[in-house]
């Protein structure tokens, strides 16, 4: 009987009963996710500083290593050890409810930590510089996938421990109604990581047993597979992201659901229509026809982009109407100018939305066309565009969401809380700034993945325009900025994990430093009354500004490139 | 009168939450469908009306196979030669073949400004980059598969063929040419 009682703490808060064990799990999965950002930020600021020729810092041998290294520690390692970590919490603690089988969460951890390991050692040694696309031909050691097999199945077991506390809560009834929003998000990101992994062990597998010379492998096979896996894997950070800008959305300023049934629906149109999104990664590849291509980057509807254009509407009209509910309702915008933007979960929550709709959406969209591909496939127009996607919007809103984490679930005060409030800016302004570097750059033509845009040992040297030493400095300074802005990060979550001053619930009255402002005082979580009615009838007014400016750079930039299109060589 | 509330995203929804959206949204959701169907619409219509489409004449070839259709194109049609590699100048609007290999893109091809070739790539190792500069073209080339893409240069000038996608040590070397002449 005393286990049961000692199952639990009460979060004095958020009210919300606490599973240690889901606790302990978020906790060394969070951690782990940092070190692996760390090994990341190391790897891009080699190659920031390569890429900038005036540097060229590193060797070709070196630099093809750290992309792949980078490419690796950021997009699989760190994000997903984080979204582990966001599955603990939105399963079990958000529903009050207990984590089945806490040992087969360490069992996955383990699993999770010996792969990751296992895939950096075999790059490290050079057994496997193939970049984390690993394209056949290109062989890396067996050993390397591997790596990634088992990391993936540590994950999948963790997906399949979410669902089951789903059940339990939903079993021992420990909330009343139907599961959050954050937590239907979650449950969204947790079906496709599941879908994902399944198509990541169709094509590991047989991978492996390639590289061990026992079966053949079509390279364009392989690359529509991996790219099953691949796109629906960022499809999973997208749930994510928009999960906790929910989750924020309510910490920071009591932001609403507009309607649960159109922002439910729009998780489960990125459910639906993932696997068809991987098709834009093969728009200018021999192995398929135009109908094929036109009808899987798009299934005749854009149904996961109408999906974003959704969330980009209903989260920060949320936002709105929970700042008008509070008070905040002069004219079109004072629920803006009088946010809390110097609580780092905020601003960097609305600086990952920002950069990931009007930047990444954006030049996703258009980029993803069939027959825009044909003037940006393989350019650095591909990495500007990612860039501001998972980074600028995942991982700035997974940084944000860690300031709550600290003092409520590690439950300690942020060091240098000065520092913290500035991070997500130079973090969020530094990725925004590089993938505009990145995005012009590619619209000259320079290659990514590639080390001398001079082209000096090459039998023909194509002349750059010499704006290109311009747009590589305006990457180069923008990813420097956002490699401070990281490493900060860093700096902040290791000292206040490790040192930090433990948080009582005397500090949350007394308004200590280093608590953001909606842990010290959470704001209303529902709203009732004459004052709803009102604030309801006049609407989210500021946001449909901003989503109509939205909506105008999108057709823009859209149709200029058309117009780009066509002034190329006829090709058919 | 129903007591209208609102709740935020961490709240579980008691009661029933399956309701009609507020005017806004709905009018945004509308909006967004109908940019959705636009976005759609443009890659058909492009097919049609369009100048610029990946879509080629496909078929599958072994290495080997397209190594002695390159070597007999070039047999057939040599000028020359640059920096080791052979200049060939085909007939007009016939099919010109371009194999990529670590690290290499052979033949230099010398074609004419406005005539419509079928340019055959394919290649003869691991996947490589078609990257034309400055013309901005850019095709996956795929072991195991000939990518005929009926292309017209409509500028002279000399062209560079880029590879942009990873093919080892020396993948930033491998460079290639095409010259456009009236």
């Amino acid at each position: 009987m005393s286990n049961i009682i000692n199952l639990f703490r009460t979060c004095p808060v958020t009210g919300l009963k606490v599973d240690k064990n889901a606790e302990n799990l978020i906790k060394v999965n969070a951690v782990v996710a940092v070190v692996f950002l760390l090994f990341g930020v190391i790897a891009a600021i080699g190659i920031l500083l390569t890429r900038w020729q005036i540097f060229h810092l590193l060797s070709p041998e070196m630099y093809y290593r750290f992309v792949t290294f980078h490419g690796l520690d950021m997009l699989i390692f760190f994000i997903i050890f984080f979204e582990m970590a966001i599955l603990y919490f939105a399963g079990p603690v958000l529903l009050n409810s207990r984590l089945p089988a806490p040992g087969l969460g360490w069992l996955s951890f383990v699993l999770m930590v010996a792969g990751s390991l296992l895939v950096n050692v075999m790059v490290y040694l050079g057994k496997a510089d193939v970049m984390f696309t690993s394209y056949p031909p290109l062989k890396a050691d067996p050993l390397y996938y591997l790596g990634i097999i088992l990391f993936a199945v540590g994950a999948l077991i963790v997906c399949i421990l979410f669902l089951a506390s789903l059940v339990i809560a939903k079993k021992n009834k420990t909330y009343e109604g139907s599961i959050p929003l954050v937590v239907f998000g979650a449950l969204t990101a947790c079906i496709i990581a599941i879908i994902t992994l399944i198509h990541g062990a169709l094509i590991f597998i047989p991978t492996l047993l390639w590289s061990m010379d026992l079966m053949p492998m079509d390279a364009e096979v392989y690359r529509l597979m991996f790219w099953a896996l691949g796109h629906s894997s960022q499809q999973i950070n997208v749930a994510a992201m928009v999960s906790v800008w929910y989750l924020l959305a309510g910490l920071t300023v009591g932001g609403v659901v507009l309607n649960e049934k159109i922002s439910r629906i729009a998780f489960v149109l990125y459910i639906l229509f993932i696997s068809m999104a991987s098709a834009h990664h093969l728009l200018v590849d021999p192995g398929w026809g135009p109908a094929w291509k036109i009808w899987n980057t798009s299934y005749a509807m854009y149904l996961a982009v109408l999906a974003s254009m959704i969330h980009g509407f209903t989260v920060p009209a949320g936002i709105e109407m929970g700042q008008r509910l509070r008070g905040f309702k002069s004219g079109l915008f004072e629920w803006l100018s009088k946010a809390p933007w110097s609580d780092p979960g905020f601003s960097g929550m609305m600086i990952s939305l920002v950069v990931f709709g009007f930047m990444g959406g954006i030049t996703g969209v258009t980029i993803g066309t069939e027959q825009i591909n044909i003037i940006t496939h393989n350019t650095m127009r591909v990495p500007g565009h990612f860039h501001t996607t998972v980074v600028g919007g995942t991982a700035l809103a997974f940084m944000s969401v860690s300031y709550y984490v600290f003092p409520l679930i590690f439950k300690k005060r942020v060091a240098f809380w000065g520092m913290a409030k500035l991070q997500p800016y130079f973090f969020g302004f530094g990725i925004a700034i590089m993938g505009m570097g990145m995005t012009f750059l590619g619209t000259m033509g320079v290659p990514r993945r590639h080390w001398d845009s001079t082209f000096s040992q090459s039998p023909f040297q194509p002349a750059f325009p010499d704006t290109m030493n311009l747009f590589q400095a305006v990457m180069g300074i923008g990813g420097l900025l956002a490699a401070a802005g990281a490493l900060m990060f860093i700096t902040i979550a290791v000292v206040t994990v490790f040192f930090g001053t433990p948080v009582t619930e005397n500090s949350f009255k007394n308004g200590e430093s280093g608590i953001p402002q909606g842990a010290l005082k959470l704001p209303a979580q529902s709203y009732s009354g004459a004052n709803v009615e009102q604030v309801h009838k006049e609407g989210a007014r500021g946001t449909v500004v901003l989503v109509f400016v939205f909506l105008v750079c999108f057709v823009l930039y859209y149709f200029v490139n058309w117009k780009l299109l066509s002034s190329i060589w006829k090709v058919g | 009168m129903e007591n209208m509330e609102m709740h935020s995203g961490i709240t579980p929804p008691k009661g029933i939450w399956w309701k009609p959206a507020p005017a806004q949204e709905r009018r945004w959701v509308i909006i967004s469908f109908i940019w959705c169907l636009i976005l759609f619409a443009m890659m058909p219509l492009w097919h049609f009306k369009g100048g610029q489409n990946p879509a080629g004449v496909r078929t599958k070839v072994t290495p080997a196979d397209f190594e002695a259709r390159v070597d007999k194109f070039i047999k057939d049609y040599q000028i020359g030669e640059d920096q080791g590699i052979p200049v060939v100048q085909p007939p007009a609007g016939s099919d010109v073949y371009i194999a990529g290999r670590m690290w290499e893109w052979s033949p230099v091809l010398k074609l004419k400004k406005g005539v419509e070739y079928t340019i055959h790539l394919s290649s003869l190792d691991v996947n490589h980059g078609f990257s034309l500069y400055p013309a901005r073209l850019n095709f996956q080339v795929v072991p195991g598969y000939d990518y005929g893409l009926k292309m017209v240069p409509d500028q002279m000038g000399i062209f560079n063929i880029i590879c942009n996608e990873f093919c080892g040590i020396n993948h930033h070397n491998m460079v290639g040419k095409i010259i456009v002449e009236e």
